[in-house]
């Protein structure tokens, strides 16, 4: 019988054999490629179908004789596995559709070398995904982290595109040498690194929480957590669109989901200052990124820091969930992991949709630069509505998606009088705070990211020669806002969905309590209930009705004429807002937030240049001091370096004394 | 759902849409013996939508469908409003479709909307007035968001209806989280109306406005619709406040007809007053610059907190 774990590993083997004919294939290789691409969207898809039907099953697990003599590869797929594997298929899907079209004329790698990378990346995350012990998930770890990299650098001849490459590079392994150290710790002295294993292993005193801030740091790194989220603003924009979307959408939850393994699998009992720690570095997180990302004028890097934004509100809802967990409410921890979940799904669809709109954008104009947009809706109308979903998602608006996962942590917020410390009672609401100013100055990030781009009047002439993308690539932007839709309208089905999850991490579930298909009542109706479809309903009801019933009772006679502005005469596209005048103002609240840098034109300058440039702190308080740290260190090791082999031969003669010793 | 709960509901609903214009006359009458003029008819509200929708629309050659669509969105999006915030009874189906955070999500929704229209022509005054709508909405949104949670934490529900009802059965006292939070509300409501201190409605100087900044491109059906919109939104903040701070003789339980004639007059009543305060409030403070905003707001925001904070650490 062939089981659903087979079936997953079917589709990782897939994945790499259509990597493997991408590189073989020289021939007519624009083609072939585009073809390769459409049967990867169709894996994507199967590996969606799969993980759903595995969602809730018993967990299955298979031994596959491959790797080292001793250590062969340990399968597993559980709820937590399918979900995420759910989340990358259906990402995965719709990213690959999108690439078939997108990758046609790349410059840069040679695009078989290209497809090859894309699939290996994708095979390596959902290795990742059913990884069952420490050796097999390392493997599938690097082989992503490498992947995405050469990915990252497919325009490598740009030395800044290079110098992304090597910080993403070098964060990426700064975490994958922390998340070793944990599973290290996490052994606890049995020698068996497999994940069976580990689960059983009661750890001793404070290695516990050891393992707990190691897992945290490792896969905040990968996550884009605060302080090593300095990564992500210089790769996205570096990378190709699809591979910003992937990475963004698809690479960063596999942290959250290591997380989630790591601290609610792996480690048996959690503390609650584990959930302090974890909630306060989440919504720092989220406010620091979206405080960047309002002030962005590069429409990627401004979607880069709205990704740190979501990390940190997931890892702020994990943190919670672990406080309820260990506060023994674990139907309040259940709410909370099925927000966080329900919140990365979100994530990966809408931030998705956008990077690909960008992409398309990218390529009608060979614009990224929020300056030199403008009125694309008019020359791009598909990709704008499209991206107008993306955008009302994004900005946690109703009915879409990015409501509902808010709007139950929300809830999950409101819950916590009921916890025993009153240390943590107070935090919680200054925590909802916080969490509340994120959401809502994401709303003014997506204004302005969607005005500037889309609405408005071109701010360049050539953008009148802009045009929308191919059909694949209409395609898949239309899959994604579908997702962003019905992951709005039926958060019932959705949440039963991630239930199963719940169940197996905090042992509770939130489904099927009060309310019917179509009325979301996480507790019970009475306390709070939503329902995106009656919202929906009425207000598109209201709509169709006010428009028939003024244009019956008095006329629906329009005049186009020029636009009136309060009569101003001369009127010049460059005098709309720039990306810089709308982030201005929150520049000038959050000051103490941004190194700037800025040079002002005399009055008696005749040809005025303004100049601004915004810095991270952490480039100038943690990264240099570290660089250069480093770098003494360095010089100071450098010194052994005597370039002469006797010594050479002495040291090796001492380290193997020193050797003999310690193993004996 | 009940067919008499549904009657009710659109009895509210036709109630606020045809009360709040009449609130925005009175606020204008107001105003104006304050300030020793002679006072428009109170009924003026009704004949400018009424003119306005005779006119010709004139919109913009480059304006997209965002623009002709936003007027209606934003309309529907506060008729909806209006139907969930129990106003004159608690007996509402629609209000199970969208709490307390559905209604902040909602406003939302509408000023994201009317942001968006305004960048669409892409005139300098109009994305100045998005910048100023959205730099003052980031700030009043969680302000407001922490004031229902107050009461969300009082009542241990974040639906509206619910909310009232418990809070209409406490004893007669003051409540100092409820003090805090009467306060945060007060100011959020001036600043979400385009009120003085923080946007003057009566303004088109065109350095100071913001609301009006975003709608300069309107006129017709649309702007008819903006400004029904508009005094609905003034009308929901204002039925907001009372339902959380002055929860009295609004109709409870299921549908009752007398209960809902009853509580009729008692809310115009309320409305009156508080429309006298809006106008007392707005003649007796000067318009802020811009950039003392975030002061004013950022106080509201400490002060929601701070509600919550004394709701947590007293019980009340």
């Amino acid at each position: 019988m062939l089981s659903a774990l087979h079936l997953i590993v079917a589709a990782i083997a897939a994945w790499l054999t259509i990597g493997v004919l991408a590189l073989v294939s020289v021939r007519d290789s624009a083609r072939i490629i585009r073809l390769l691409f459409i049967v990867g969207t169709g894996v994507g898809l199967l590996l969606a179908v799969v993980a759903f039907m595995a969602m809730g099953q018993i967990a299955q697990s298979i031994v596959l004789p491959l790797g080292l003599p001793d250590l062969p590869f340990h399968l597993r797929l559980d709820s937590l596995s399918a979900f995420f594997l759910l989340l990358l298929g259906v990402t995965a899907a719709g990213i690959s559709l999108f690439s078939a079209g997108y990758f046609r004329d790349s410059e840069g790698s040679a695009p078989g070398l290209l497809c090859l990378q894309y699939h290996t990346f994708l095979a390596a995350m959902a290795l990742v995904l059913i990884a069952d012990d420490a050796y097999v998930f390392m493997v599938a770890w690097e082989s992503m982290a490498l992947a995405s990299y050469f990915l990252v650098t497919t325009d490598h001849r740009i030395a800044e595109v290079r110098r992304a490459g090597f910080l993403y590079l070098l964060i990426a392994h700064i975490g994958a040498i922390a998340i070793l150290l944990c599973f290290g710790v996490l052994q606890g002295g049995s020698g068996d690194y497999s994940f069976g294993s580990m689960r059983s292993v009661i750890l001793p005193g404070a290695w516990g929480s050891i393992a707990f801030l190691l897992a945290l740091f490792g896969f905040g790194a990968k996550a884009g957590l605060l302080p090593l989220h300095i990564w992500l603003p210089e790769a996205h924009p570096a990378a190709p669109s699809p591979v910003s979307a992937l990475m963004s959408g698809v690479m960063l939850k596999t942290a959250i989901y290591g997380l989630l393994r790591v601290t609610f699998d792996l480690l048996n009992g959690q503390l609650w200052w584990w959930g302090v720690v974890a909630l306060v570095l989440g919504l720092v997180s989220a406010l620091f990124g979206v405080i960047f990302a309002t002030v962005q004028t590069d429409m990627k890097r401004l979607l880069a820091y709205s990704s740190i934004e979501n990390i940190g509100i997931i890892v702020a809802g994990i943190g919670l969930s672990i406080l309820f967990k260990s506060y023994d409410k674990t139907l309040l921890a259940a709410l909370t992991l099925t927000a966080t979940l329900y919140h990365a799904l979100n994530h990966a669809v809408f931030k998705s949709l956008l990077f690909l709109a960008t992409g398309a954008v990218l390529h009608a104009t060979k614009e990224r630069s929020l300056g030199k947009l403008g009125g694309l809706i008019h020359r791009m109308p598909w990709v704008a509505w499209l991206a107008l979903v993306g955008t009302l998602a994004m900005a946690g608006l109703p009915p879409l998606n990015g409501f509902v996962s808010e709007w139950l942590l929300l809830q999950a917020f409101l819950f916590t009088p009921s916890l025993p410390q009153s240390f943590v009672n107070m935090l919680v609401p200054l925590a909802a705070a916080a969490l509340v100013l994120a959401v809502a100055l994401a709303a003014y990030v997506m204004v302005k990211f969607y005005g500037v781009v889309f609405l408005g009047r071109p701010r360049e002439p050539n953008l009148a020669y802009a045009k929308d993308p191919g059909r694949l690539e209409r395609a898949a932007l239309v899959w994604f806002a579908i997702g962003c839709v019905v992951l709005g309208l039926f958060p019932v089905n959705v949440i039963a969905l991630i239930d199963p999850v719940d169940a197996m991490l905090v042992g509770s579930t939130v489904g099927g309590r009060g309310g019917s298909w179509m009325l979301l009542a996480p507790v019970n109706a009475d306390r709070s209930s939503y329902s995106p479809i009656i919202f929906l309903a009425v207000i598109a009801a209201v709509v169709m009705l006010t428009i028939q019933v003024v244009h019956r009772q008095y006329h629906g006679r329009v005049r186009k004429g020029p636009a009136w502005d309060c009569g101003f005469p001369l009127q010049t596209p460059r005098m709309q807002d720039t990306a810089e005048g709308f982030g201005q103002p929150i520049r000038q609240v959050f000051e103490p937030f941004f190194r700037i840098e800025r040079t002002l034109p005399s009055p008696f300058d005749t040809r005025p240049q303004y100049k601004v440039a915004l810095e991270d702190h952490f480039w100038r308080w943690l990264y240099l001091p570290v660089a250069h740290a480093a770098d003494a260190v360095a010089r100071l090791i450098g010194r052994i370096q005597q370039g002469r082999i006797s010594i050479y031969l002495t040291y090796s003669f001492f380290t193997l004394l020193a050797l003999l010793f310690f193993v004996r | 759902m009940t067919a008499t709960g549904f009657l009710s509901q659109l009895l509210q609903l036709a109630i606020a849409l045809l009360l709040a214009p009449l609130l925005v006359g009175w606020v204008n009458q107001c105003r104006a013996w304050l300030a020793n003029k002679s006072a428009p008819s109170l009924f003026l509200p009704y004949r400018t939508i009424r003119k306005l929708f005779h006119k010709d629309a004139v919109v913009a050659e480059n304006a997209s469908p965002i623009f002709r669509l936003t007027p209606y969105i934003v309309f529907a999006a506060m008729a909806l409003a209006a139907a969930i915030v129990p106003s004159l009874a608690t007996d509402l189906p629609f209000a199970h479709a969208a709490d307390a955070i559905a209604l902040v999500g909602l406003f939302a929704l509408a000023r994201v909307f009317i942001a968006l229209a305004a960048m669409d022509i892409g005139t300098a005054f109009g994305t100045m007035g998005a910048r100023r709508e959205m730099f003052v909405g980031f700030l009043a949104e969680p302000a407001l968001l922490m004031v229902l949670f107050t009461a969300s934490l009082l009542s241990g529900s974040t639906s509206l209806p619910t909310i009232v009802e418990t809070l209409a059965h406490r004893e007669l006292a003051i409540y100092p989280s409820l003090a805090f939070a009467g306060v945060a509300f007060t100011m959020v409501s001036l600043a979400e109306n385009a009120r003085i201190p923080i946007d003057n409605p009566a303004t088109h100087l065109e350095l100071t406005m913001i609301h009006e900044a975003m709608t300069l491109e309107y006129s017709a059906r649309h702007l008819a619709l903006i400004e029904w919109a508009s005094a609905l939104k003034l009308f929901n903040y204002s039925c907001i406040g009372l339902a959380l701070f002055l929860p009295f003789g609004i109709a409870q339980g299921s549908f009752d007809w007398l209960a809902v004639l009853g509580a009729t007059p008692v809310l115009i009543a309320k409305l009156a007053v508080g429309g006298f305060a809006l106008a007392l409030i707005e003649t007796l403070s000067a318009k802020m610059r811009i950039f003392r905003a975030p002061e004013f707001l950022g106080t509201a925001f400490l002060l929601a907190v701070l509600a919550m904070l004394v709701n947590l650490l007293l019980g009340s």
